[in-house]
């Protein structure tokens, strides 16, 4: 469990936010999630520009398994796609919460990261699953 | 509450995700689907498959009751020790179940019938049994293990016992051979070489170690699915079922027609549908677009719906998204699934789409 990056927050949904500071955060999912998942085949991944809102599903991720929906822990404009998972969507297996990254988005209101669980809150909401 | 086969802490200590599939806990994957399925295509797995069950028919008329019980016809049987692969229909001509049969002695079949269908099954066979001199024995002390793979038979020839080995291996595809409480055919689901193994349950445990022992790697449910839908092979309940028959699954090849006069359980239905126009068609798809199809998607040509994806997934051998579909007979050379509202398209390829390691459609 120790595994569970402490600079980052996270959704109950099992996404992982990394505020870049700038305004903007980087969004995937966690380790734990894509151990969930299986094999990860294929991203439906949202349109740079796009606009959303926090809770709503904006992208899909594929295992062998199944289809899995991808909800944006915040509200704001979709600024850059993970290109790299078109071809290699396994770095999602490899590395959830690096190279794994899926989007970016430019807040349109920073509280919304106040919501969000720290790791150890993520952490025992994974061991409450299990 | 789910059964256990004998190899359940075996897959335990093996590192499995279990999962419920047919009233029973079983292995997924041990890590990686996706490995393992690479794994059985290029060197050599092991399926636990002790969740179907085995079915022993014995008597005098064992042979005419299999010859009006099945739509294949055991006639065709005439070594000891070989296999047929066949539908058992129901009197509209749905699909009870697919199985596999082998022929031993003219007193003696041995049919392995879908672990999820077991009970439906054996209430089934007893129905259709009455007034044939028969008895049928589920074999629930005999447990299965699948060994598929390039290497396969290679890795298990020396763990059999001692004095099958040298009889084993001079086995062709398709048949099998019983000795010392054991079972071996040269059949699969994964469309590779290998061997299906029954054996006592006491004595699985240790053959399923010292497989391991021997390179063969552990795999699960999962890529048994990929590899058996790579091969072009049905899996019921999802290709077909009671409400379909075997001329709209694919499995027309299944069905002796001949000799005519032959009444097996379920012709005249399947008799009148062969000789009708504007049959669904069951054929294999290759998504040329993105994504994956998935089983239930809606297939169109144009605006108009003309089916249904029946099976499919991700195919790790070819890495493109394959399935079969059933459609009307009029599906051209390509059509559209619908995959969360969009529209993307496929190709209709025949299948198998894979099999011994090569694929065979053009991608």
């Amino acid at each position: 469990m120790s595994d569970t990056p402490s600079e980052l927050r996270y959704a109950k949904s099992h996404e992982w936010v990394k505020n870049e500071g700038d305004g903007t955060v980087t969004i995937g999912i966690t380790d734990h999630a894509q151990e969930l998942l299986g094999d990860l085949v294929f991203v439906d991944m949202p349109e740079v520009g796009d606009n959303v809102e926090a809770g709503s599903e904006c992208a899909v991720v594929e295992s062998v398994k199944a289809a899995s929906d991808i909800y944006s822990p915040v509200s704001g404009e979709i600024i850059a796609v993970n290109e790299a998972l078109d071809d290699a969507p396994e770095k999602i297996n490899d590395d959830a919460f690096g190279e794994g990254w899926i989007f970016k988005v430019k807040l349109s209101d920073a509280a919304d990261l106040e919501g969000l669980f720290d790791a150890a809150g993520y952490d025992a909401l994974v061991a409450e699953d299990a | 509450m789910d059964k256990q086969t004998c190899l359940y802490a075996a897959h335990k200590s093996m590192g499995a995700r279990l999962v419920p599939f047919g009233g029973w806990e079983m292995p997924l994957h041990y890590g990686s689907q996706k490995e393992e399925h690479h794994q059985v295509r290029r060197n050599a797995g092991m399926f636990d498959v002790s969740h179907m069950t085995v079915v022993d028919l014995e008597g005098p008329d064992a042979r005419p009751y299999l010859r009006r019980l099945l739509a294949n016809d055991v006639e065709r049987l005439k070594d000891s020790g070989k296999a047929l692969y066949s539908c058992m229909l129901n009197e509209q001509g749905g699909v009870v179940d697919d199985l596999i049969v082998y022929f031993l002695r003219d007193d003696w079949y041995r049919v392995v019938v879908n672990a999820g269908t077991t009970e439906k099954d054996l209430a089934w066979l007893k129905k259709q049994a009455e007034g044939f001199d028969l008895r049928i024995t589920p074999r629930r002390d005999l447990a299965m293990i699948a060994v598929q793979g390039p290497n396969a038979r290679e890795k298990a020839l020396p763990l059999l016992p001692a004095e099958m080995r040298e009889n084993v291996a001079a086995l062709k595809p398709f048949n099998a051979l019983p000795g010392d409480g054991w079972f071996v055919a040269r059949t699969g689901y994964t469309g590779e070489d290998g061997f299906e193994i029954m054996l006592p349950e006491s004595e699985a445990p240790g053959f399923w170690q010292a497989l391991a022992a021997a390179g063969v790697v552990p795999c699960g449910l999962g890529a048994r699915d990929t590899l058996r839908l790579e091969a072009g092979m049905n899996l019921y309940g999802s290709d077909m079922d009671e409400s379909v028959s075997p001329l709209e699954s694919g499995l027309g090849w299944t069905v002796a027609w001949e000799p005519v006069e032959r009444d097996f359980v379920g012709r005249s239905v399947l008799e009148a549908q062969r000789k009708a126009t504007g049959k669904r068609r069951f054929v294999g798809l290759l998504l040329t677009g993105r994504g994956v199809l998935r089983n239930h998607l809606k297939v169109f040509a144009g605006e108009t719906e003309i089916g249904e994806i029946t099976s499919g997934g991700f195919a790790p051998t070819l890495g493109r998204s394959i399935a079969f579909a059933r459609v009307s007979a009029g599906i051209g050379e390509t059509c559209d699934v619908e995959i969360r509202g969009k529209r993307v398209v496929a190709q209709v390829v025949k299948a198998p789409f894979v099999r011994n390691g090569k694929t065979c459609i053009s991608l």
